[in-house]
């Protein structure tokens, strides 16, 4: 029952994940930019959000009505400002802008809020506490269910939102060839500072999450990203449900290693993630030789 | 004719190549205009630089009056130019009837919307929901001239129409551009078959090294005058004299 548990709880915990990675993989899928600065985003929401609590004493949920439009701008700002232009400059140029990005907002958050760690979870009562019995010992956190629905539901809204709406096509087309798409009406310069602007709002939930179910500082980007990262490249980048499915994996992982050994949450997420690289290029490569062999004849 | 494109003194560059050189043309309404010339002759960088998908150095692109050289593709194609370029460049990963829809984006009000384009192209009525991907190429060309229709054009540009398709695919698409005309549709095609463009064009132009050294009604002028203009052969007998 102890493993059945462990499993249920790394399941939940892929949900946060799979939030944080969405806007990651989202932004990759479309732009085709691996933004380094996303955690940091994240993390700057989070502070957003605590100061419009702590200072203001609105609820962090209601202030997501004010933080994500806020961060949405920023995206969009950063979009025609910096990436924009460094994509101009090559594939790894934006890489190295977006990572510069990520140290300009960390330490920004450090000059004015100090090293301090926070949290949200004081300023939404017991949520973060309560729990639903499921079976026998088993419990599912509240605030873990409730990561995990907004994950389902902003992840599916994406989907729908770029399958069956006019701006979604033009995205998906923007993504795919951004010259010809101009030749359909479209503006691409408009759909990509679309896509980053929901790339950012969807960090900006993120951050809120983190910020409720954990404490934060200015410096706790960095380790978001890499199991964004992590969760984005296992379910395959650029694929909105595939994050969500290697969101899963690496919670499952990440809380079985936790089972088995202390200290064994982090390696087990880790050596997850490079064994699925692994088994990913293996299959590849296997794949790759039977169909030389079948099209050759030599089967 | 009253003249609905007018382009003047184009002049359009590839790096240091000179490709289209101080080009100046007028299209009527309705009319068909036939751009033949060889490979490299600045055919393709024309049609480019007049959606502008391609920076022209120099000149002036004015449609039904109003200056369309300052503005970006997707403004030109908002204000009625539409390109089927060479390749077609469909959106893969879309499905035929999302390629079609996403040129409701232009916003021109019109006779095009997906259903009377799937009257005009038949053979995409049992491909709507196939990606382009999986389209041949003759599926590919008819789709990419419905995306163009579906912006409602003042002019519709074609760009080798015909390159890398079967005859029958060939056949069917230039059945679709004699009902495009019949329709009062204004069409500059480039193409390379000669035949089948004097055959449903009004006028030709015919394009040398950037320039345009013949132009004429298509009813006046023989295959021979325009086979010497498109290898420079009367250029060379000036030149000898």
């Amino acid at each position: 029952m102890v493993w059945v548990n462990q499993v249920a709880q790394g399941v939940l915990l892929g949900g946060y994940y799979a939030m944080v990675a969405c806007g990651l993989s989202f932004m990759f899928g479309v732009m085709r930019v691996i933004n380094l600065a996303h955690g940091s985003l994240a993390v700057s929401s989070a502070f957003c959000l605590w100061v419009i609590a702590d200072v203001y004493g609105v609820s962090p949920f209601l202030g997501l009505f004010l933080v994500v439009p806020l961060l949405a701008f920023v995206g969009v700002v950063l979009q025609r400002a910096i990436i924009e232009r460094s994509m101009r400059a090559g594939v790894l140029v934006p890489i190295l802008s977006t990572f510069g990005l990520s140290i300009v907002f960390d330490n920004l958050l450090f000059e004015t809020f100090g090293a301090d760690t926070r949290s949200l979870a004081p300023f939404i009562g017991d949520l973060p506490y309560e729990a639903w019995p499921v079976y026998g010992d088993i419990y599912v956190g509240k605030l873990a269910v409730v990561t995990f629905g907004c994950s389902i539901v902003i992840i599916g809204s994406i989907s729908v939102f770029l399958s069956r709406t006019q701006w979604g096509r033009a995205i998906r087309a923007t993504a795919q060839d951004p010259d010809t798409v101009a030749m359909t009406g479209v503006n691409p310069r408009a759909m990509a500072a679309l896509a980053a602007a929901i790339a950012t709002a969807t960090a900006a939930v993120a951050g809120a999450f983190l910020a409720i179910r954990a404490t934060f500082d200015p410096y706790s980007g960095a380790p978001q990203l890499v199991f964004a990262f992590e969760a984005a490249v296992i379910g395959g980048v650029g694929s909105l449900w595939g994050t969500l499915a290697g969101g899963v994996l690496l919670g499952v992982a990440q809380s079985i290693g936790a089972q088995v050994n202390s200290q064994g949450f982090m390696i087990a997420g880790h050596a997850t993630f490079l064994l699925v690289l692994l088994l990913r290029g293996y299959l590849m490569e296997r794949y790759l030789r039977f169909r030389f062999e079948f099209l050759t004849g030599k089967r | 004719m009253t003249p609905i494109l007018i382009v003047e003194d184009l002049n359009a560059y590839h790096g240091l190549l000179h490709a289209v050189r101080g080009i100046s043309l007028r299209v009527g309404s309705g009319e068909v205009l036939a751009l033949v010339g060889a490979n490299g002759a600045g055919k393709t960088t024309l049609l480019r630089s007049i959606i502008g998908a391609h920076p022209s150095a120099q000149g002036r692109i004015v449609l039904m009056q109003r200056d369309l050289t300052a503005l970006s593709a997707y403004q030109r194609v908002r204000r009625g130019v539409a390109l089927v370029p060479e390749g077609r460049r469909l959106f893969a990963e879309l499905t035929v009837e999302e390629n079609l829809m996403l040129s409701r984006s232009a916003g021109r009000p019109g006779i095009w919307n997906v259903e009377a384009v799937m009257d005009a192209l038949p053979q995409l009525k049992a491909i709507r929901n196939v990606k382009a991907r999986s389209l041949s190429g003759g599926q590919q060309q008819a789709t990419a001239i419905g995306r163009a229709l579906m912006t409602n054009p003042l002019v519709l540009m074609l760009d080798e129409v015909s390159l890398g398709l079967s005859p029958a695919a060939v056949d069917q698409v230039y059945a679709a551009l004699h009902r495009l005309k019949a329709s009062g549709t204004t069409l500059i095609l480039v193409e390379q078959d000669l035949g089948r463009s004097l055959d449903l064009a009004n006028r030709v132009a015919c394009m040398l090294e950037g320039r345009i050294v013949l132009q004429a009604e298509a009813a006046n002028i023989t295959r021979d005058q325009i086979t010497d203009a498109y290898f420079g052969v009367a250029r060379r007998h000036k030149a000898e004299d």
